[in-house]
């Protein structure tokens, strides 16, 4: 028990059926391709690890510290857009890929401070905006500096070949499947998601995550206490987006491709605030609950509601409301009732749930 | 009692601002090539920017005097340029028509469509979405952007995905000639219709009863409370007449770009909230200037190095902000 | 003489913070009621609550015969009782004849009214169309002052008038409150200042840690040099 312990940093599900659908999608992503075989689902597998890591990351920000920022993607485009030059330019060797990360990293922590200490001074809103004005400017760079970040396209390259599909690893399958690079990969991807989340949740249950909870409900108080509330938010800012450059490194391992479309548009930024509020902001888990739920549904709901949309093909407007490409509509419904109603999100209802059982921890 | 100075001190306008216009138009004189290109790039900034105005003016009011930021503002031009679609291309035989008034009675039916729809959307998400999280900013900035998000969706399910062409109705078409020089007859409405709102909002907020409550409000609207008024119905109506001018800024957008899409609305969005945030959240003074400054940065920075066009704007942001932390007229709040 | 205003049992809580503890007295008709006390007891906090700009959690305030706990700050106002806050609520950006002409709700200002105001205080015809930003701390308060009756109320509640202010202007504050005392209107003043509350009051309400610890007539409580000592401490000497 206290190996768990001490994994989770103190920090259990508290509830049977949070801990049942926890324990379902860390050995659905386990074994994914082995219970999921195909190339898609393993894609989707793969982008759920990530978002996972890149969703915890923004509920660091957003649910612990009480900061809304639109420039999270940035730091993910910059992970992702790091492992890409590096491995365009430098060529597709282990020590490339390390010095492109090493860049990453030391850019979004410079970047993360930089706009801690200029901006935090400021009230949410005026720093929401200008976080969103910042954003903007760095998509456009990136689609501009065409040379050097292959413009609006993008940019591919190759990895070293232990990571490529092509290569096999075992001459014979493995339960039925080929264990090539692509596996490799893949592992590469949830180990690395897996530890950085465990490393995301110790932060948030270490003495320095109580002192961001008590500053973002009551920065006034805190400060008087004596804790410089810029310095702490400051830090959270960069761990955040150390956080969310990782995710980026990963995703570009994955794809082996980045592109604004993909790593800096502002739609990621909009799914990143839909799956952390309907989650469960300030849980942690609620990331891994609300990527995994809106991963899934942005791939296979789509399938549920094209059936839906025939049937009430008679209808005036309905068939445009549940068409397939609307299933945005409905997830933005559920997250205004979740800011509303429920704030701890999904996490937030199946806890309040148990508590009613009466369930017991430690 | 007061101080032994005889004479009062004269109010005087901080006509520093203002004067930054003229400058920036100055400045780009010698950079542009040709005198003729000048004046067209200049009317061209004009025009965006008193377009731009009229989409942001609502907006820094709204925020001034309520203390809400409206982060689904872009969903209501994006409404605003969708209705006039809808209004203007079956009345095609109106605007294809070579008379002038024709034009302007289809382009004045779409205005007033676009504007009663979003303002009467305006009320009703003031009410559902807005109501319950006064005063908490972070929930605030959350539920807009759901809402944002729902909006978007909504226009597509009724308006489809694509893109919807809007060509300009046929007297707005082309430029008067000057001799070497072009003016866009359309910039030149685009302007006439900006400054029009501009003198309406000041008329409105300085000569009466209403405007003297919103300005008020805008500083301490707990002191209008405990003079007697129940300023919350007020915010309803600015809230609305904000929305309304969103639509109105919609049309006019949608007409200058000549196609409409969903994304249209958050594209202009990251130049509104800059021309805000320069003008000083609040004041509807800063926000003209700011919208003009902004326009005319982006038109001459367009044509001398587009690449580089946002990130001037942005610059400009940054540069005013080292200047006037608070934007260029900080409202004076409790 | 009957009580335009009673307080009984009021509490107000803010957050986690429970300021009014229980809160009892009353202001009567026409006099001008003194509430007196150390910062932090609770004072401003009780205006407030009378001007519904804070709820009271628990108790009743009776104001010209109908409990107004729970109404909205406009319905109170409409009531008839002006506010002068600490803060004086200045709008600054507007001029001294806009502040004031917001202030007169039920139509234009009364033009013998108005003469009456520039006759208590001159600065505010010299400053008729200048914003009101322009105007000195003293002249604030006297705008803020000059606002709230340039129509008739039945109450008048004040918060630390002098604050801040010259000696020189705190004498012709004295002068301006004693001509307010004249009208129908009763006053409720919150002061720290014990000469200027001793030169006005007639009643007197002594408040601390949220709640009263002494009421009665000012005159008692002037004479009583004992009384004042244990009461106010060492406040008394602060602000002559």
């Amino acid at each position: 028990m206290t190996v768990i312990r001490t994994l989770l940093s103190g920090d259990y599900p508290r509830s049977r059926a949070l801990t049942a659908v926890l324990l379902v999608i860390l050995v659905g992503l386990a074994f994914a391709p082995f219970v999921f075989p195909g190339t898609r689902s393993l894609d989707v597998a793969a982008k759920v690890c990530v978002f996972i890591l890149l969703v915890a990351s923004y509920d660091l920000l957003l649910g612990y510290t009480g900061i809304v920022s639109f420039a999270h993607t940035m730091f993910f485009g910059i992970g992702a857009y790091g492992i890409a030059i590096a491995a365009s330019s430098l060529g597709p060797t282990w020590g490339s890929l390390a010095l492109g990360s090493l860049a990453a990293l030391a850019c979004s922590a410079l970047l993360a401070l930089l706009i801690g200490v200029l901006s935090l001074r400021v009230k949410t809103i005026f720093f929401a905006m200008i976080t969103l004005a910042v954003a903007a400017f760095f998509a456009i760079l990136a689609s501009q500096l065409s040379g050097f970040t292959g413009g609006e396209d993008g940019l591919t390259y190759t990895l070293p070949q232990v990571l490529l599909p092509g290569s096999k690893l075992l001459a014979a399958p493995l339960f039925g499947v080929d264990i090539d690079g692509r596996i490799v990969s893949y592992y590469l991807v949830f180990f690395a998601a897996a530890a950085l989340f465990l490393v995301l949740l110790r932060v948030v249950n270490s003495p320095f995550g109580r002192v961001l909870q008590a500053i973002r409900e009551n920065d006034f108080r805190a400060e008087a206490i004596g804790y410089r509330s810029v310095v702490y938010r400051s830090v959270a800012n960069c761990v955040a987006a150390l956080a969310a450059s990782a995710a980026g490194i990963l995703y570009a391992l994955w794809l082996r491709y980045a592109g604004p479309a993909t790593t800096l548009s502002f739609d990621i930024m909009v799914d990143i605030l839909l799956m952390v509020v309907i989650g469960g902001m300030g849980t942690m888990y609620g990331a891994v609950v609300g990527a995994t739920l809106f991963v899934i549904a942005q791939t296979y709901l789509q399938d549920l509601m094209k059936l839906a949309s025939h049937a009430a093909a008679g209808i005036p407007l309905l068939p445009a409301l549940v068409h397939p490409d609307r299933w945005l509509l409905w997830l933005g419904i559920l997250f205004i009732l979740s800011v509303y109603r429920f704030p701890a999100g999904i996490v937030g209802k199946l806890r309040s749930r148990d508590k009613r059982h009466h369930f017991v921890t430690r | 009692m007061s101080l032994a100075k005889d004479a009062l001190p004269v109010a005087r306008l901080d006509k520093i601002p203002l004067a930054l216009i003229p400058v920036i138009a100055a400045a780009a004189l010698p950079l542009i090539p040709s005198l003729p290109t000048w004046v067209t790039l200049t009317v061209a900034g004009l025009a965006m920017g008193m377009m731009i105005f009229i989409m942001a003016s609502g907006l820094t009011l709204v925020f001034g005097l309520m203390d809400v930021m409206n982060f689904a503002h872009g969903a209501f031009i994006t409404i605003g340029a969708f209705v006039a679609t809808s209004v203007l291309l079956p009345l095609a035989g109106w605007t294809q028509a070579d008379s002038l008034w024709r034009n302007l009675a289809a382009l004045l039916l779409a205005i007033l469509a676009s504007m009663a729809v979003t303002g009467a959307l305006g009320v009703a998400f003031e009410r559902v979405i807005i109501k319950p999280v006064y005063g908490q900013h972070l929930k605030q900035i959350l539920i807009t952007m759901g809402g944002l998000i729902v909006a978007e969706q909504l226009i597509i399910a009724i308006w489809g995905p694509d893109m919807i062409a809007l060509p300009k109705p046929a007297t707005l078409r082309g430029s008067f000639i000057y001799g070497d020089i072009a003016i866009e007859k359309y910039r030149v409405l685009a302007v006439l219709v900006g400054l029009a709102v501009f003198a309406a909002m000041f008329l409105v907020l300085n000569r009466t009863r209403v405007g003297l409550l919103i300005r008020a409000g805008v500083e301490d609207s707990e002191m209008v409370e405990s003079l007697g008024y129940r300023i919350r119905r007020v915010f309803i109506g600015v809230f609305a007449a904000g929305s309304a001018l969103a639509g109105l800024g919609g049309v006019m957008w949608a007409l200058y770009q000549e196609t409409v899409t969903s994304a249209m609305g958050m594209q202009v969005m990251i130049l509104i909230f800059i021309v805000i945030i320069i003008g000083g959240l609040g004041s509807v003074g800063g926000c003209f200037i700011g919208s003009l400054l902004v326009g005319l940065v982006a038109n001459y920075v367009g044509f001398l190095a587009p690449k580089v066009a946002l990130g001037s704007n942005i610059l400009l942001m940054v540069l005013i902000l080292l200047w006037r932390p608070q934007g260029l007229y900080p409202v004076a709040k409790r | 003489m009957s009580n335009l205003l009673a307080l009984s049992g009021v509490n107000t809580r803010i957050g986690h913070y429970h300021i009014l503890q229980g809160v009892d007295f009353v202001v009567p008709q026409g006099g001008l009621t003194i509430l007196l006390g150390r910062n932090g007891a609770g004072k401003t906090t009780c205006l407030r609550t009378i001007m519904g700009l804070w709820k009271a959690s628990a108790g009743c305030i009776d104001f010209d015969g109908a409990d107004i706990v729970g109404r909205s700050t406009p319905a109170v106002a409409q009531l008839g009782i002006g506010y002068v806050p600490e803060s004086m609520g200045i709008f600054a950006g507007l001029t001294v004849r806009e502040n004031l002409t917001l202030a007169a709700r039920a139509g234009p200002i009364d033009q013998g009214r108005l003469d009456w105001m520039f006759g208590l205080f001159p600065a505010l015809k010299k400053f008729w169309q200048l914003p009101a930003g322009f105007l000195s701390g003293g002249q604030k308060q006297m705008l803020a002052i000059a606002r709230a009756m340039i129509e008739p109320r039945k109450l008048l509640l004040v918060d630390e008038p002098t604050k801040g202010l010259a000696p020189a202007i705190i004498a012709h504050m004295v002068d301006a409150f004693r001509e307010l005392k004249r009208t129908d209107t009763t006053i409720l003043l919150v002061e720290q200042n014990f000469n200027f509350a001793r030169a006005l009051g007639d009643t007197v309400a002594v408040m601390d840690s949220g709640r009263i610890v002494h009421s009665g007539n000012m005159s008692e409580l002037a004479e009583d040099e004992a009384l004042q000592q244990r009461l106010l401490g060492l406040s008394l000497d602060a602000h002559q």
